[in-house]
């Protein structure tokens, strides 16, 4: 009986982990399929808000204009229908709000009335017209003539340079500064961290005595408690302006300044999970080391830190996701200018910091709400890929040792 | 396992929901008035002073604001979610049609203005620029401040991110509604962009009145060509000679006139009024 009640005992037990291990992979399955489901509808949708329309005088032999074209006609960057290959005609904007600007109150009518009716009239009368309007809007009999607008591709998505999701008539989604801004920012933050985090590990593990340890892991283990908004307000105030100062530049909000930010919130992981590695390196490889002549510095670099190489590099993989990932201090620091950075001293936009910054306002199941959630994919890719690749390495060194 | 999970999750839903039934049931006993108030962000500290202020008069009333964009209380006042709707714009056109769809009458109460000033560094020789020049600041097109008439030095410009209600206004307002250049920093609040602008030599920025702080330069504007340069100040958006100020509103449906009234009488009274100087925002008269 009671070895009975045993065996179901440890069968429940059982059953129990097995399940939350379940629960726990089916909610990382499930949190990404909701990811690529809500980002992928991006490629499916045209840039311009849905139920609109954008149309021109039917005399008018343009049939076709790209995103970026409707968004130079737009900010008056091209004037004239000449450019874009039609005829020698000045052309106009027109917009619903703009409606009561040539119509009278009278002639639109109570309660919009007439509104259809004096938008295609605007549209016959003027020969350089492009609109925008809503399809609710369109009258019986259109006379005008659309422009078509291509459905975002996952070329364009990736290689266009311009990011202006809330842009009029048509967003244009250009998402490369923001990739090249995020690589920048998280690939200076490791370069600064991890020589650091590593030296002060060792320091930690090897060299320090017992009392100076249990002073010095707490205080750094606190800087992972630090909320990340503090840090941002931090670098605003001291670190932006030192940047600022010391390479004399016109704006101190830069890459560098996002970088140093984040190299100090992923030194606590580092230090950590590097530290606990070394220090689990078995005594008698170390005292055998020592004792064949070897010197302490010695030890060091050809006993522990090979050893543990597989530790540190964890603790770098997580350092760099901290990176990565972070978000409200480098929204804080970095300016969010989405330029292609060509050095870490000029202003970047990241990835995480849009999605903070426009996620809330953007409508829920739009072309810029599932082009954030496309951007949350591409991140993923990139943290997934840098795993696989760490994995990659500390498999080999590991077949090789045995 | 997704229904499972679903299911759970709706055991303390439920509770929630039949808990704020509950509530409401006895409030209506003591014949309390409860009113929801949603809407743009510039509004909220405005509308949070004047409910507290309310509600410390009169117990009878509570009160509970929400932030989200002028659109998102729109949006909600179309829906019928909010009582009542805060806005630092007029109606579009867009949404005035929506709500004839909709059927609904809105009635819209101005409650008081708020005025944008261009702000620079306070070392900055230059103190005054036209509408035109600050467009093509934004747009890109100037670059340096010799090029209206200051030092050789690299422009800066600063802007708030675009889900601010600022940042459209502005866009529309000064810019002429082009788009700001790609190379413009955006900023997460306004705060930011003082502190930041505080401390960069060649920045530019712009902010609410309210938030006006003596470690930057206020610049004087003209919307005339150069003809007339108006520096901002609570009196000259008052009398409306300073171009770049905007009204705010409490927007509400027709059909729940009485339910807003309390709150609405209370703004715009005299002593709602003194509230609205208190924020930084300019009263009515």
């Amino acid at each position: 009986m009671r070895t009975k009640f045993k065996k179901f005992q440890e069968k429940f037990i059982e059953g129990l982990l097995m399940l939350s291990g379940t629960v726990t992979s089916l909610t990382v399955v499930l949190i990404v399929i909701f990811l690529f489901n809500e980002g992928l509808g991006v490629f499916n949708k045209k840039p311009i808000d849905e139920g609109y329309v954008i149309a021109i005088n039917q005399s008018n032999p343009v049939v076709k204009l790209s995103p970026a074209q409707i968004k130079d006609i737009y900010d008056q960057k091209i004037k004239n229908w000449k450019q874009l290959g039609g005829h020698d005609e000045k052309i106009v904007l027109f917009k619903v709000d703009d409606i009561t600007d040539y119509y009278t109150d009278e002639e639109i009518g109570k309660n919009f009335a007439n509104l259809p009716h004096c938008i295609n009239d605007f549209i016959v009368k003027n020969k350089g017209v492009i609109a925008f309007f809503s399809e609710t809007y369109l009258p019986l009999k259109f006379t005008g003539k659309y422009i078509d607008v291509d459905k975002i591709k996952v070329s364009e998505f990736l290689s266009g340079e311009e990011w202006f999701p809330t842009a009029k008539p048509v967003a244009q989604m250009g998402v490369k500064p923001l990739i090249y801004g995020t690589l920048w920012v998280s690939f200076g933050a490791i370069i600064f961290a991890l020589p650091i985090g590593l030296a002060a590990a060792i320091f930690l593990s090897e060299i320090a005595n017992k009392r100076i340890r249990n002073i010095l892991k707490p205080l750094i283990e606190l800087l992972a408690g630090i909320p990340s908004v503090v840090y941002g307000f931090f670098g605003l105030v001291i670190i932006v302006p030192l940047i600022q100062e010391t390479f004399n530049l016109p704006v101190g909000e830069t890459g560098l300044a996002g970088s140093i930010i984040l190299g100090i919130m992923a030194l606590p992981t580092i230090i950590t999970i590097s530290e606990d590695a070394m220090r689990n390196t078995p005594r008698a490889m170390k005292e055998a080391s020592l004792a064949l002549g070897a010197s302490k510095w010695q030890t060091i670099y050809k006993v522990v830190i090979p050893y543990s190489a597989s530790g540190i590099t964890a603790g770098a993989i997580l350092g760099i996701g901290r990176a990565i990932g972070e978000t409200m201090a480098v929204l804080m620091v970095t300016g969010n200018a989405a330029i292609i950075p060509h050095t870490l001293l000029e202003p970047v936009r990241t990835i995480p910091a849009t999605i903070a910054a426009e996620l809330g306002e953007a409508p829920s199941g739009g072309v810029h709400y599932q082009a954030l959630f496309a951007l949350g994919c591409i991140l993923f890719i990139i943290t997934l890929l840098i795993n696989l690749a760490v994995e990659f390495v500390t498999n080999k060194k590991k077949q090789r040792k045995h | 396992m997704k229904k499972q999970f679903l299911a759970l999750l709706m055991i303390p839903v439920m509770t929630l929901v039949s808990c704020g039934e509950g509530s409401k049931e006895e409030s209506e006993e003591k014949e309390k008035i409860s009113i929801t108030v949603k809407g743009s962000d510039t509004v909220l500290p405005l509308a949070q002073m004047e409910a507290e202020k309310l509600m410390e008069k009169d117990s009878s009333v509570s009160i509970s604001v929400v932030g989200g964009g002028t659109g998102v209380g729109i949006t909600a006042l179309l829906e019928g979610t909010t009582d009542l709707a805060m806005a630092s714009r007029d109606l579009k056109t867009e949404e005035a049609l929506q709500f004839k769809g909709a059927k609904k009458e809105i009635v819209k109460t101005l409650i008081a203005y708020d005025a944008l000033t261009v702000i620079v560094h306070p070392e900055n020789k230059i103190g005054q620029l036209t509408r035109e020049q600050i467009e093509k600041i934004y747009t890109g097109e100037i670059t340096n401040w010799k090029e209206v008439g200051g030092e050789d030095l690299k422009i800066v410009a600063y802007s708030r991110e675009s889900s601010s209600g600022t940042y459209e206004y502005f866009k529309e307002e000064v810019l002429d509604d082009k788009n700001y250049a790609s190379n413009i920093l955006s900023m997460p609040a306004t705060g930011a962009i003082v502190q930041s602008v505080s401390q960069t030599k060649g920045a530019i920025g712009y902010i609410g009145l309210a938030y006006q702080s003596k470690s930057v330069k206020q610049l004087a504007i003209s919307y005339d060509q150069g003809k007339t340069f108006i520096s901002p100040s609570i009196e000259t958006a008052k009398n409306k000679s300073y171009p770049i100020s905007r009204p705010l509103f409490f927007m509400y449906d027709k059909v729940n006139e009485e339910k807003v009234q309390t709150i609405i009488e209370f703004t715009i009274s005299e002593e709602g009024q003194k509230i609205v100087t208190e924020i930084g925002y300019i009263p009515l008269n």
